[in-house]
């Protein structure tokens, strides 16, 4: 569970980020990950393989990026304890805790 | 619930928390009358009177400059103030082609401007840079403060003459967000705008994105949102997102044009003359599908995507002139992404909250880029969608224009305003090429949601409206839901009105809070400004 992975091997401009990207440690979901700054949290996401990472308030059902440009609110997601964050709009930092949002949640 | 836009009763309408909130919020598209300009507004830019935009309401009588109380379109007293110093920045909202060239053209006349964009970096969507890649294509002369990562989250009018604009920069979304007020006499909205998707059962499956967010991901990101991909919409703009998709190395399993591009263009000789430089730069897009062998198919959509947590396969159809779907053409193919756009969506937030009058849901302007209300320039997709250069010429004119109204002394832009009304008439030839149809409603099932965020199916939306008798916008939000949620009604309000014939859906843009703001940050004490004045 522990895995640690060098940044996303997926996509064309991965080889450019390599140069000026310095490296950062995330959490997702409780798992460790380095990665580059520069990148989204969506665009960490994605490349990870994951398509969904929130469910809806009504439904339950799953949801992902849509518009990718911050204006569907589609792709939220809790960042540092706080919900409802674009993860599309929103660069990582080291350090960053990145979790899944289930329904509507209150800020930790 | 940390975003108060999120609940109809909340922030988002008329009456919420914020300073914006009670002076813009009914405001609306009521247009000032020539009593509320400031006395030492000229004419600006370069067309002198006479270059009023269309459809901006005369209201007040008496000669411009004999009274700075002008008629009070929020239904309360706007007293007399000395307004916004005259040496204030001219203040630019947004980063792309328009909203860069707007800066540059009104610091180059010696003019400060603080530009604000809610990107990482400058280009905004055009000209999307890697944000991975750490070295920055545009550079801006100085004179340009610019501010990265910063939402404008309201905007007000100050009693006297000019605009108080309310930032927010940060990470995004995120609680520990520095405030800014700043305030200016001649603003320049250029906030572009987004793709409109239409609805259509499994439109909700992660693995459906707009094509907009491929189009982000790849050249932002480095990142393909699928291996195999179909583009599906309406427009030449679904042709760059193929190249940038087979750039991050997806497979593009087909782009379909819903429309009749070819026949509508032929049509219309005029048109096609406004638009023949754009056609090279179309024929380079064809070469590439020819040379990849991705099938380019007119009169086709995606009506369906399938899949349970994520999409599997699409049904593509053939359609009518009219959009409907030719019985017995529906084919079922597996991809694990669909990306459609279908024309675009402008960002009418800042500008309703100005009071900018529009014309066919467009910000209305004039030769000179000015809206209906003084001091308030406008450029690029907000005016009407023709591509960056036209942005980036309508950019230049309205930097231009700014500046002359705080005083600089300039010619008008010949060469700019002549790439502006010929980047307008395509602009008109496009929209008129690539109408959408209102066929694409029988793609709907009952249970097809049409808002994403409140989860409002079709046949909700339609029984809620009609049994309730609901007329106008707000009365629609309220019975059905649909609008009021996370987006507030960005992606379903054009849709929504078409669905439920209302009249005026622009009123879908009117979004006193403009951009996300948390609970926390607006019990913050307002931020110490040293211009402010008592009221």
């Amino acid at each position: 569970m522990r895995r640690r992975r060098r940044g996303p091997e997926q996509g064309g401009g991965a080889g450019a980020a390599g140069r000026a990207g310095s490296l950062l440690i995330v959490r997702v979901d409780g798992e460790e990950l380095v990665t580059e700054s520069g990148q989204t949290v969506a665009g960490l996401l994605l490349a990870l393989g994951r398509v969904s990472w929130r469910t809806t308030r009504g439904g339950g059902r799953p949801r992902g990026v849509f518009c990718g440009i911050g204006v569907c609110h589609d792709c939220l997601v809790v960042v540092n304890g706080a919900p409802d964050v674009r993860a599309c709009q929103r660069l990582v930092r080291d350090g960053d805790d990145i979790r899944t949002q289930d329904g509507a949640e209150l800020p930790a | 619930m940390s975003a108060p836009e999120e609940n109809g009763q909340g922030a988002g309408e008329p009456g919420g928390h914020g300073p914006a909130a009670e002076r813009t919020g009914v405001a609306g598209q009521v247009a000032k009358g020539p009593g509320a300009d400031p006395p030492d507004a000229d004419p600006p830019g370069a067309d002198p009177p006479g270059a009023e935009p269309p459809g901006a309401g005369r209201l007040g009588a008496g000669p411009p400059g004999a009274s700075t109380a002008g008629p009070d379109p929020a239904g309360m007293d706007r007293a007399a103030g000395p307004g916004v110093p005259r040496r204030s920045p001219v203040v630019v909202i947004g980063g792309g082609p328009a909203g860069m060239a707007a800066a540059r053209a009104a610091a180059r006349l010696g003019v400060r401007v603080l530009l604000v964009d809610s990107g990482a970096a400058l280009g905004g969507q055009y000209h999307r840079q890697n944000s991975l890649a750490g070295r920055d294509r545009f550079a801006l002369p100085p004179g340009v403060e610019h501010l990265p990562h910063s939402v404008v989250w309201a905007l007000e009018p100050v009693p006297g003459g000019g605009h108080r604009v309310h930032l927010r920069t940060g990470p995004a979304d995120g609680p520990g967000r520095t405030g800014r007020s700043v305030e200016t006499r001649a603003l320049v909205l250029a906030t572009g705008a987004y793709d409109r998707a239409l609805p259509f059962p499994g439109w909700d499956l992660p693995g459906v994105f707009t094509a907009g967010a491929a189009q982000a991901l790849a050249k932002g990101q480095g990142v393909r949102v699928g291996e195999r991909v179909l583009l599906a919409g309406t427009g030449p703009f679904l042709l760059p997102v193929a190249a940038s998709l087979t750039a991050v190395g997806a497979e593009v399993a087909g782009v379909l044009e819903a429309g009749e591009p070819v026949t509508a263009w032929l049509h219309r000789p005029a048109d096609a003359a406004a638009g023949w430089r754009k056609f090279g730069e179309l024929a380079g897009y064809a070469a590439l599908l020819a040379r990849r062998r991705i099938p380019y198919r007119r009169r086709t959509a995606v009506v369906a995507a399938h899949g349970a947590d994520r999409v599997e396969a699409v049904t593509t159809a053939r359609l009518d002139a009219g959009w409907r779907i030719v019985p017995g053409s529906e084919r079922r193919t597996p991809v694990d992404a669909v990306c459609v756009g279908f024309g675009f969506v402008p960002q009418l937030e800042t500008a309703l909250a100005a009071g900018c009058a529009l014309d066919g849901g467009f910000v209305a302007v004039d030769a000179a880029q000015a809206t209906s209300v003084p001091g308030v320039f406008a450029a690029g997709e907000l005016t009407g969608v023709g591509g960056a250069a036209p942005a980036a010429a309508e950019g230049e004119v309205a930097g231009t224009a700014a500046a002359r109204l705080l005083g600089a002394r300039a010619a008008p832009p010949a060469a700019a305003l002549r790439r502006a009304r010929a980047g307008r008439r395509f602009a008109a030839a496009l929209a008129r090429a690539y109408p959408v149809r209102d066929g694409w409603r029988t793609w709907l099932r009952e249970d097809t949601l049409v808002c994403r965020c409140e989860e409002v199916a079709y046949g909700e939306l339609h029984r809620s409206v009609q049994e309730r008798d609901a007329l106008g916008v707000r009365a629609v939000k309220l019975v059905s839901r649909a609008g009021l949620g996370q987006c507030q009604g960005r992606v379903c309000g054009p849709n929504v009105a078409c669905l439920t014939g209302v009249p005026d859906a622009a009123a879908f843009a009117r979004r006193p809070i403009a951009s996300p703001v948390r609970l926390g940050e607006l019990a913050e004490p307002p931020e110490a400004d040293p211009e402010a004045r008592p009221q």
